[in-house]
């Protein structure tokens, strides 16, 4: 955690970090109004005293609103890549450790699914699912899936040659013991960085699918919604859109850097 | 490069679109509602829609009805598509061709400018222009292209002091400044995530390179600067930043789906969220093909491009 500080990316990804975790975790004390709250008569107004960061087109404060989105975005990204992970690290260690033709019926698969673009695999699977938070999240996770499972898997083949591996198939270890105990806490690394950096990439799907409206659905306060929301209103008052905008760049620039600092450490051969 | 190199990346992309088609096919089929229904509408009589289920052959077991499709796909009957009742192949030819013309400006316009500010970035490290361009390549790879997009609409296309059209399409054939005005918005928002993050690609390989031992060798020899950075280090920190160019048109193409919907911009992206909007099975299968095709392809020719650039990647 110390040498995470030495990094100028680190320091400003962790501050990035704590003030989005700010607003996770006390979002509905600070926030001086309900979120769905109408001022009928302030609406569509730029930051003041009473409105921090103004009013969106039914007069909602949008400073609440950003706050209580915060959860929603942050849970939504988290979400999405843990699932992600779990289901690609899975694959991963299956396809390197269950013999050469596993392998390789596993990777060919792995490769045709990378071959399709994120956002396009994900339209699909949220049109099968249909609109909603939820399936969203699904459908970034089976996204995500391949190319953890491709990660997770050089990890595996690059470990797996290790001395301490040999060593513990040589005492005769069970195969599951070897898996679990040597293998997998060494393939952790590689797989962390890239689930970080990927949760900004879920942060920024899952509020490109709120924008489409096939994420979150109104009135929640997910940013990429506010934004698909506010759009019409957007030259009466740019504030309705600017203020999600920034939001959702604070926190996917939080957890890139924070993933880059991350990659510094653990690799520090990789000079940037 | 040899032949026998580019026909296994050929039968490899070919194996690649079989298992996308395939992937593309069961989610087709797991949609509710069958071609039937959608052709027919929610109030046929159900004789009507059985026998219209067995001339379309939907009551075949599932591996019939994906070797029949894919038949006719690779014949090049894609089908009509159901909500605009015009052939999908017509559909997609011509928004091919305008996304093909977006995507391509928006990588003249990302090769002109991020790989220079890469280098300009390495050569200037730890200044205050270095810092400038890090900073842009963090901020740009932060913001989704909605956002992008939104915020260029509400500086450039506002209505108070906006001078560039808010969105449409205007064929080159009819104006050409037409066309390129209308250009303008979508390559920028396209372009800045690529920018960002290819210029600090190149900025990390050539910082690499220049650091190596045979640069320091080669400005040891006392060879001028300019020259050690053109033709010895560039040269090297080239192709790793093309096959990051090369993986980003993936992206590209995302971004695509996005933009063209923002801007009403008639290309692929467009028909394909208008297609899974409308549930429109013919016009999802071929543009998803296409899409994943185009891909393909991209990487293909990056792969060409780098060995050309390269003369120790030698692809046996």
């Amino acid at each position: 955690m110390r040498e995470l500080f030495r990094h100028p990316t680190g320091v400003a990804g962790v501050i990035l970090l704590s003030l989005i975790a700010i607003a996770v975790i006390l979002g509905p004390w600070i926030a001086p109004y309900d979120p769905q709250q109408f001022h009928t008569t302030a609406r569509l107004q730029g930051p003041s005293l009473s409105y921090w960061l103004g009013t969106d087109q039914f007069g909602r404060d949008l400073f609440s609103r950003m706050l209580d989105g915060a959860r929603a975005t942050i849970t939504f990204g988290l979400g999405a890549t843990i699932l992600g992970v779990v289901a690609g690290s899975i694959i991963g260690v299956t396809a390197g450790t269950m013999g050469r033709s596993v392998d390789s019926v596993i990777m060919r698969l792995v490769d045709g699914l990378l071959a399709v673009p994120d956002l396009l695999f994900t339209l699909l699977i949220v049109t099968v699912l249909g609109a909603g938070t939820g399936h969203a999240m699904l459908a970034i996770a089976v996204a995500f899936t391949p190319g953890l499972a491709r990660i997770s898997r050089s990890a595996v083949l690059s470990v797996r040659t290790k001395d301490f591996v040999q060593a513990a198939i040589a005492r005769g270890e069970p195969r599951a013991y070897v898996i679990l105990r040597e293998v997998l806490p060494n393939t952790i690394g590689p797989v962390i960085v890239e689930a970080t950096i990927r949760v900004s990439f879920a942060i920024m799907l899952g509020a490109t699918l709120g924008f489409l409206g096939l994420g979150a659905q109104p009135p929640s306060t997910e940013w990429g919604l506010m934004i698909a929301e506010a759009r019409q209103y957007m030259f009466r008052n740019p504030w309705c859109v600017a203020v999600p905008g920034v939001a959702i760049a604070m926190a996917a620039l939080g957890f890139n850097l924070i993933g880059d600092a991350l990659r510094d450490l653990i690799d520090p051969r990789s000079r940037r | 490069m040899s032949a026998a190199y580019l026909a296994r990346r050929i039968a490899a992309i070919l194996l690649v679109l079989l298992i996308v088609s395939f992937a593309v096919f069961a989610i087709t089929q797991i949609l509710p509602g069958n071609a039937a229904v959608m052709i027919l509408g929610e109030y046929a009589t159900p004789d009507n829609l059985a026998a219209l289920q067995l001339k379309l052959g939907l009551n075949d077991p599932w591996y019939v009805q994906y070797f029949s499709w894919l038949g006719r796909m690779l014949q090049g009957d894609w089908g009509t598509s159901v909500t605009l009742s015009q052939p999908v192949k017509t559909l997609i030819g011509g928004a091919l061709w305008n996304s093909g013309l977006l995507a391509l400006a928006a990588l003249v316009l990302v090769t002109v400018i991020a790989i220079p500010m890469g280098i300009l970035s390495a050569l200037r490290r730890g200044t205050f222009i270095d810092l400038i361009i890090g900073l842009f390549g963090y901020l740009g790879t932060a913001i989704p292209e909605f956002v992008t997009a939104t915020l260029l609409l509400v500086f450039f296309a506002g209505p108070d002091y906006g001078f560039l059209p808010a969105g449409g399409f205007v064929p080159l054939g009819e104006s050409v400044s037409g066309f390129l005005y209308h250009l303008i918005l979508p390559v920028v928002t396209l372009s800045i995530v690529l920018m960002a993050h290819i210029a600090r690609q190149v900025r990390s390989e050539m910082s690499d390179v220049l650091a190596s031992d045979y640069i320091r060798a080669a400005r040891l020899k006392g060879i001028p600067e300019r020259s050690v950075v053109t033709r010895h280090a560039l040269r090297n920190a080239m192709a790793p930043a093309i096959a990051v160019i090369s993986l980003d048109v993936g992206y590209l193409l995302g971004g695509i789906l996005v933009v063209e919907e923002i801007f009403a911009w008639p290309g692929l992206g467009r028909l394909m969220i208008f297609a899974l909007q409308n549930r429109d099975l013919p016009l999802i299968q071929a543009t998803t093909l296409v899409l994943a095709g185009a891909y393909a392809v991209s990487n293909l020719i990056a792969d060409i491009v780098i060995a050309m650039i390269d003369p120790r990647v030698r692809y046996a």
